[in-house]
């Protein structure tokens, strides 16, 4: 890898001071940029620039800043979590971006994630979701089994892995043509219909998250693979098809 | 679950469009086959007789109905899935990239599907229509010359009774036809029996992409047509069995090669008929 040098970059940043308010794009010049920092410590040095200048630092989500928490999100230069597959915003270096390079950042645009004020957009429409159905009910009153007890086949043990792997950033979401959140339900469907401890509700569990997620207003899948290509986690498109099977299985 | 669920939920609607897609790809099939019989050269009597067939066997009617509301159901069901898709972002991006995820004919679905429609809807009103309604229909003729005397006349074509499939409704001398290929042969008097004529839709389709002076705009439209049928192929074919949620690595390969070819060599075919109506002439 060659040695970290800086660069000077113009960034186009969407701002909005609040859920209610009118937003629009602003022109700010950053110089003296690390290539060896992060996406995000780009936009702390932006954020430490504009409060030098007295003027309102950019809001966004963060958290973990090591790819695990799926906080962060931002559509960079017109993809979400910028030009990198397979990777979240605080994984993304700015070693991929040029000197004099023009860096669009937006807000996941979705109209169930009502932008709460600049990047910052608000997510719990995925936690309705969730709490609509994405759990198992366990008996927790002493006398819990051990979940290792249950033989489980491997090939379902690692599917169900590979879909719990979604962190739920929402990246899927804001990729998407249409809006859709399939692939994000597709994999929390997954994960418990792949399981035994899963099958017992899985009737309800299905029917119950598809319906929150079209009442929250994401759009519907047309298998552009969008998702999949985004998804800093690899979820395969074969979870939504589970999921639709799920769900025919459960219509009858 | 509730009952308008498995017309309503957004998954559901899925369904109805791989379903009705793909039986539309069956459809297209059994059309294209019929069509290809224009390029056969024996005097139109192979298309006509596959168009009368069409127009008037109990089997075909039934699918024909099916393909009718399978068409105005999917176009429904997939401009309201567009709407709905559109109103899931308010805002659009002002810098997007989508090619850099997905590919153009999965992309474009309802604009390919809105160009296919208007296509269906001009094709039935120009072809449909006429073989269904039309009183003035022309009926299927023959130019005749009598080696002997020289003598021309054109003959109406009916489909007659018996062995003697081809029977004409012009009696010339008391004379009868008999059609055998390309032959006719004048062959003892017998009475001649009235029955149904073949609409000449042969005729209707030749003069169409041979106008004068629209033949040819009508013959790159009609291509056109075809090449938005291929990209909504070229995507939907695959994607109808993942809808289905038919996605199983061992098969994922085989479909989308079988509906990518599907999806050139159909549409292909299709425009290949009216490009050597036009140009032949
Ligand atoms: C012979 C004609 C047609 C055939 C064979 C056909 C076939 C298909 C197939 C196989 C799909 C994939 C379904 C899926 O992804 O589950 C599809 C999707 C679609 N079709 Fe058609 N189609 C035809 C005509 C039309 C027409 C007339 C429209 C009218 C607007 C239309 C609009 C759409 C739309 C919007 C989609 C995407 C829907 C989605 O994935 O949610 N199609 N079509
Ligand atoms: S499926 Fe992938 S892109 Fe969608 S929320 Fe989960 S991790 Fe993020
Ligand atoms: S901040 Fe946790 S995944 Fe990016």
């Amino acid at each position: 890898m060659s040695a970290a040098k800086n660069i000077n970059i113009t960034l186009k940043i969407w701002r909005q001071k609040n859920a209610d308010s009118k937003g629009n794009i602003e022109t700010y010049k950053l110089d003296n940029v690390s290539t060896a920092s992060s996406f995000l410590e780009m936009l702390d040095q932006l954020n430490e620039q504009l409060i030098n200048e007295r003027k309102e630092p950019v809001a966004f989500d963060h958290d973990c800043r090591e790819g695990i928490c799926g906080m962060c999100s931002l559509y960079i230069n017109g993809r979400a979590h910028g030009p990198e597959t397979g990777t979240t915003t605080c994984q993304l270096h700015m070693r991929k971006f040029n000197d004099g390079d023009t860096i669009f950042i937006e807000p996941w645009r979705s109209k169930a994630f009502p932008v709460v004020k600049d990047l910052v957009v608000d997510r719990s429409a995925f936690d309705r979701i969730q709490q609509a159905g994405g759990f198992v009910s366990v008996n927790t009153s002493g006398n819990t089994i051990d979940a290792n007890s249950i033989p489980i086949p491997k090939d379902d043990a690692d599917k169900a892995f590979m879909a719990a792997a979604c962190i739920g950033c929402g990246a899927c979401v804001a990729s998407c043509k249409n809006g859709s959140a399939m692939l994000f339900v597709g994999a929390k469907v997954s994960q418990y219909a792949l399981l035994p401890q899963g099958k017992v509700e899985a009737t309800q569990r299905v029917q119950n998250m598809v319906r929150q997620m079209d009442e929250e207003g994401f759009g519907n899948c047309t298998n552009t693979g969008a998702c999949e290509v985004e998804c800093p986690k690899g979820i395969s498109l074969e979870n939504i098809a589970r999921m639709n099977r799920e769900y025919l299985k459960s219509s009858f | 679950m509730a009952k308008s669920a498995l017309l309503k939920s957004s998954i559901a609607k899925k369904y109805w469009m791989a379903l009705t897609g793909l039986f539309l790809c069956l459809f297209l099939t059994g059309h294209l086959a019929g069509n290809l019989q224009l390029l056969i050269p024996d005097n139109a009597s192979a298309f006509n007789q596959y168009a009368l067939f069409m127009t008037t066997n109990p089997a075909v009617k039934v699918l024909s109905y099916l393909t009718y509301i399978s068409i105005i159901f999917h176009a429904i069901d997939g401009i309201m899935l567009a709407i709905q898709n559109k109103k899931a972002r308010p805002i659009a991006y002002a810098k997007n990239n989508p090619s850099g995820n997905s590919s153009f004919a999965s992309r474009n679905m309802a604009v390919l599907g809105t160009v296919i429609l208007i296509f269906i809807v001009t094709h039935m009103v120009t072809f449909w229509a006429k073989m269904h309604f039309d009183k003035n229909m022309p009926l299927q003729t023959l130019s005749v010359t009598d080696e002997a005397s020289g003598m021309k006349q054109d003959f109406y074509i009916t489909t007659g009774t018996g062995q003697d499939k081809f029977l004409p409704v012009n009696q010339v001398d008391g004379k009868n036809l008999v059609i055998e290929g390309n032959k006719i042969f004048i062959v003892k008097p017998i009475k001649v029996e009235f029955a149904q004529g073949y609409k000449d839709l042969y005729k209707i389709t030749l003069d169409f992409f041979r106008d004068a002076k629209y033949g040819l705009i009508y013959t790159l439209l009609y291509v056109l047509a075809m090449l938005a049928l291929g990209f909504h192929l070229w995507h939907g074919f695959a994607s109808a069995f993942q809808s289905l949620g038919l996605n199983n690595p061992k098969f994922n390969a085989g479909i989308k090669i079988f509906g990518r070819a599907f999806s050139v060599l159909v549409p292909l075919l299709f425009a290949i008929i009216p490009l050597y109506i036009h140009f032949s002439k």
